[in-house]
């Protein structure tokens, strides 16, 4: 199995990597990882990771600069329906717009905005930082198999914005945050996470694992 | 439902061992630092802090084959600092698997160089590291300065100023080191962690001078910290992250209980 993990510049690209070469090892998948910026060698893979850290318009500007890498995904998520799992920023951008600093185009996959976490409590600081539990809005194969709720697993979160689901059916999970925050979003064969699962131990390594295995 | 206090060990490394010190001097051996990442990861540690305590007084840059080695055992989030001058060192630490990188001398002597980093990865991958020292006397107003150079050189600076001047430019998280504390095991300087967790909206963490697990907890209760870090009592065995962990629980502060 051949897996994409985008190079565009930014993030914990070695992190993810990494800890998709564990998840694959434990779950006895023979799987060829690697992180490229070459959008022909992403038109032949079977799943695609695209991991994100920094600012919105950054990370945007970040990948329409790789040549033909914005096509090349469209190509192989929409049209070809191949596995996606988007990670933090990875995740925003599959939204419509995100409104941190200027608006900025997402790739406009899964509706919605990304916005300032707003905490009800202001006492909360920003970013949040740290392990919180998910609460399952839509069940999802990816979460299958992981303790959720408030005794179930931790997930690491980083960030200071968040997607607001246009379609809730599309918000797989949430976590609380002074106030439910968007942990995970879905539709079809495409998947996106707020937390980092290669930074998420325990439930991080048996998500990217379901992922792996996953036959959307 | 709630976010977790962060329990973090810090592997502060010279020489491709890890070293501690009381005040930033008379380091002595701790370990292999592979080794301690494979065990804090084993044993649930919430993150795990890597710092080249000597690159920048040494002017080079922290090592980079060290810092893969240890990052390959680690699958909770790494902080790595040390010798981090140009927005290209951060690119080449992530790439050696790095999460987050710490700043210290180069935030001082340019806190516009904050803003640079965080731009390019984002605010979230930027922490500064801040080691201050007392200045003020007995029964004068507490007054806190910062020094660099692994705390060798003195600024003049004052700590609540500059950490706020930096998360002005994007600093993402403090990592606050109080130096008149560090190895001295008789707890956080709570007035300087108040202070600072006060005065900014990012997580604070504190670091330097715990020396039981109470000092953990009183780091959190009374000094405002978002996540607590210490080094000999995980280093030397005095306590495990579990034994930490549970305690902190008993006082009623939500931690992370399994891996």
């Amino acid at each position: 199995m051949r897996i994409a993990i985008i190079d565009y510049g930014s993030g914990n690209l070695r992190s993810a990597q990494k800890a998709f070469e564990r998840a694959a090892r434990e779950a006895d998948i023979s799987a060829d990882i690697q992180l490229t910026s070459d959008a022909d060698w992403v038109s032949k893979v079977d799943r695609i990771v695209l991991p994100g850290v920094g600012a919105y318009a950054d990370c945007r500007a970040g990948l329409d600069a790789v040549d033909g890498m914005v096509e090349a995904l469209e190509e192989m998520v929409m049209k070809q329906a191949k596995p996606f799992l988007g990670i933090c920023v990875g995740m925003q951008l599959m939204a419509s717009r995100g409104l941190e600093k200027a608006t900025t185009d997402g790739l406009g996959w899964i509706a919605g905005d990304v916005v300032s976490l707003k905490p009800n409590d202001p006492n909360l600081k920003i970013p949040q930082i740290g392990w919180n539990t998910l609460e399952i809005q839509k069940p999802h194969p990816l979460l299958e198999g992981i303790e959720t709720g408030e005794d179930g697993l931790h997930a690491y979160f980083v960030h200071s914005y968040q997607m607001e689901c246009e379609n809730s059916q599309e918000c797989i999970a949430t976590t609380n945050y002074g106030g439910a925050v968007t942990a995970m979003i879905g539709k079809d064969n495409m998947v996106g996470t707020q937390f980092h699962p290669e930074k998420s131990q325990r439930l991080g390594l048996a998500l990217i694992s379901n992922f792996l295995k996953w036959k959307p | 439902m709630t976010l977790k206090v962060r329990i973090i060990p810090c592997l502060d490394v010279a020489d491709g061992r890890v070293v501690k010190g009381v005040n930033f001097v008379d380091l002595v051996d701790a370990g292999d630092p592979v080794e301690a990442a494979i065990a804090y990861d084993a044993a649930g540690a919430d993150e795990l802090t890597f710092l080249d305590i000597t690159a920048t007084s040494e002017g080079r840059a922290a090592t980079f084959d060290m810092i893969a080695r240890t990052a390959e055992q680690c699958f909770m989030p790494l902080t790595v600092g040390g010798g981090v001058r140009e927005v290209a060192d951060i690119r080449k630490l992530l790439l050696a698997g790095a999460d987050k990188v710490s700043v210290n001398t180069t935030a001082v002597k340019d806190p516009d160089f904050v803003a640079r980093a965080a731009d390019k990865f984002g605010n979230q991958c930027i922490v500064v590291a801040i080691d201050a020292k007392k200045v003020s006397g007995v029964g004068e107003e507490d007054c806190w300065e910062i020094f660099t150079h692994g705390g060798r050189k003195e600024t003049g600076i004052d700590a609540v100023e500059f950490a706020q001047l930096v998360v002005s430019k994007g600093a993402g998280e403090i990592l606050l080191t109080s130096m008149d504390r560090d190895g001295t095991q008789v707890g956080y300087n709570l007035p300087l962690t108040k202070a600072i967790s006060e005065a900014v909206h990012v997580p604070v963490i504190a670091s330097g001078g715990v020396g039981n697990l109470d000092h953990l907890v009183e780091g959190v209760t009374k000094g405002g910290a978002s996540a607590v870090l210490a080094a000999s009592i995980f280093h030397f065995g005095t306590y495990t992250i579990g034994e930490a962990k549970a305690h902190m629980q008993a006082a009623g502060i939500p931690v992370r209980m399994h891996t």
